[in-house]
């Protein structure tokens, strides 16, 4: 896929939308574990406030192109990644660039809860107390502010005091959710964000993800193609670390250009 | 272990033993050959005893010493551990002295080895490049294969002079004018005292300290320290905040460790602490420990009531042990309780 087809395609409204302006833009983007090449030239843009889908089979390397897009795999050392993202116009792959700053812009969520050890409300003022030096009003505020945008609000108020680990697991990932939220990132990377939960906790947090694009360019990966075609504005078919076909989700999931796409979609493959 | 929870972990194959089984019939497949019933109770019953042999010695040491030492209580009463005296000529004793040494070379120990082993456990397992972190993490496991007599030599023949002619000033310098801690950094700096064999400890714990806290640093899922990058947490924001609290329990484990080292090692603060039965406030006097007592005097106790009072000594150093043990346990069972309610 070229670049021109991108950004034609990145103009043009989607579902009576703003038009989508690119947040993220991958450019020529190669990852390496070591020797083992798992992303080939990827290219393509994140839309601003879209829900930007990726699909594709075990080990495609979807989640490892969303690991790049806030650098978490420099904790790791033998992996790198070649080539560009631009985070509104700067290369974040670029060398000095503050990494700590870029991950509070770009807030991620995994697959399985990773609630802090400590009480709810620490988990979340614990992450907005890095970058902001806030009164015991105001955090008080963020607290609550950060957990309605979880909807997890009335479920905790009545139990801020105690362990996040004492949750029940949708909780715990919604609490993960706002503990993201509450340090207002730009971007929100979300890891097969509701594999883990069951089917009533995965409902409420694609219904959240919905109300989130309002404020966030979200990138979400998936093993289930439906949530993809419900939640996503923009969903990317992934295969053996390069990126089959990427566009707009009705036409990936109604009209596919390519075979490879068409055949995981319907499920003769995959 | 308790029986009941014993067998029914188990499945029950008496009665597929005993009777013919049908085809259909539902369950566990008989074993061709089974094992004899009385298998498991035997089999129970030895490690039983295995474990019950372990109690058995420790009621029989702690009775062995009460017992020995009964002369010494019957002329000193409950004076014995709040008297500052041991006189064996006049054969007046109280433990006063060594239990004050013991305490305070065990708690410079753990002021200087557990800082040093949270950075080093640190280093290993968040920073250190994968080429160093074999060699440098076998390094600190074998500072703990140093017999306990070399580090009581070295520290009196190398650690001692140095200690005396360049830190001890330089402590006195820093710290001798200071309200409330002033008196402990001053007098004559010889190199030889409460601080030095506390150092001396404290070198002798880190290993101990340091390797433990590794290792439960290593069990933290990388997911949780993920995530807390991930709001853009600098290392140091994620180790003080996520990794410690996560492996508190484990962390809290080896610093017990490590005290328990302390208070029981002899051969290392013989050797550098002084041998003096005297409280005093400075750190740079001599003193006494438990240990080193009991180590200097046994050979030449020939009264009763001197054999008697050093057993006491060891008594009070078995008893001591025991209760940082279990008010460790305690402190893990409260934070363990806290968990389920409140952080």
């Amino acid at each position: 896929m070229n670049v021109e087809t991108v950004a034609a395609r990145a103009e043009t409204p989607t579902q009576g939308l703003a038009p989508a302006m690119p947040k993220m833009s991958i450019r020529n983007l190669d990852f390496f574990y070591g020797r083992f090449r798992a992303l080939k030239n990827i290219n393509l843009d994140v839309a601003e406030r879209r829900v930007t889908a990726f699909i594709g089979p075990s080990g495609c390397g979807k989640s490892t192109l969303l690991r790049t897009l806030n650098r978490m795999y420099s904790l790791y050392p033998g992996q790198r990644a070649i080539g560009e993202i631009l985070l509104d116009g700067d290369d974040i792959l670029a060398p000095g660039v503050d990494i700590n700053m870029l991950r509070a812009k770009v807030g991620m969520v995994f697959q399985k809860p990773t609630p802090f050890p400590m009480s709810i409300y620490d988990n979340i003022a614990f992450g907005v107390s890095l970058y902001e030096n806030l009164s015991g009003r105001a955090m008080d505020e963020r607290v609550e502010w950060a957990l309605t945008k979880a909807a997890m609000w009335d479920e905790a108020k009545d139990k801020l005091k105690q362990s996040g680990m004492a949750l029940s697991g949708g909780q715990q990932q919604r609490l993960c959710i706002a503990r993201a939220v509450s340090v207002k990132p730009e971007v929100l990377l979300l890891d097969e964000p509701t594999s883990a939960l069951d089917p009533i906790s995965t409902a409420k947090i694609e219904e959240l993800i919905t109300e989130l694009k309002e404020d966030y360019t979200i990138a979400i990966v998936t093993h289930n193609m439906q949530q993809a075609a419900r939640v996503s504005d923009f969903t990317g078919y992934m295969y053996l670390g390069e990126l089959v076909e990427f566009g707009e989700t009705d036409q990936i999931f109604l009209k596919p250009k390519r075979k490879a796409t068409e055949d995981y979609i319907t499920g003769r493959f995959g | 272990m308790s029986s009941p929870s014993a067998t029914a972990a188990l499945p029950t194959p008496m009665i597929s033993r005993n009777e013919p089984r049908t085809a259909r019939e539902p369950g566990p497949p008989a074993r061709p050959k089974g094992a004899p019933p009385w298998q498991d109770w035997l089999f129970e019953r030895t490690t039983m005893f295995f474990t019950l042999l372990v109690l058995f010695t420790l009621v029989g040491i702690i009775a062995a010493l009460a017992w020995a030492a009964v002369p010494a209580f019957q002329k000193f009463g409950l004076g014995f551990f709040f008297t500052n005296i041991w006189d064996p000529v006049k054969m007046e004793f109280g433990a006063l002295a060594p239990i004050y040494g013991t305490l305070v070379t065990s708690a410079i120990a753990l002021l200087i080895g557990v800082p040093v082993s949270f950075g080093i456990a640190l280093f290993l397992t968040e920073m250190c490049p994968v080429i160093l972190k074999r060699p440098l993490g076998t390094a600190v496991e074998l500072l703990a294969a140093i017999p306990s007599i070399i580090y009581g030599m070295w520290g009196l023949f190398v650690f001692a002079p140095v200690f005396g002619d360049y830190v001890q000033p330089a402590l006195t310098k820093v710290f001798g004018n200071l309200w409330i801690l002033g008196p402990l950094f001053q007098g004559a700096p010889n190199g030889i005292g409460v601080l030095s064999a506390g150092f001396i400890l404290s070198i002798m714990v880190i290993p101990f300290i340091a390797s433990v806290m590794r290792d439960v640093f290593e069990i933290v899922p990388p997911v949780l320290k993920e995530s807390a990058y991930g709001i853009g947490a600098t290392t140091w924001e994620v180790v003080w905040n996520v990794v410690l609290p996560y492996t508190r329990a484990g962390v809290i484990g080896g610093i017990m460790l490590g005290l328990g080292r302390a208070l029981g090692e002899t051969m290392a603060v013989t050797f550098v602490i002084g041998n003096a039965y005297r409280i005093n406030a400075s750190l740079f006097e001599p003193g006494n420990s438990i240990a080193s007592a009991l180590a200097n005097e046994f050979n030449e106790a020939a009264e009763p009531v001197h054999r008697a009072s050093l057993i006491a000594l060891g008594l009070v150093l078995f008893l001591l042990t025991f209760v940082v043990l279990a008010c460790s346990r305690m402190l893990l069972a409260q934070l363990a309780k806290d968990e389920g309610q409140q952080t």
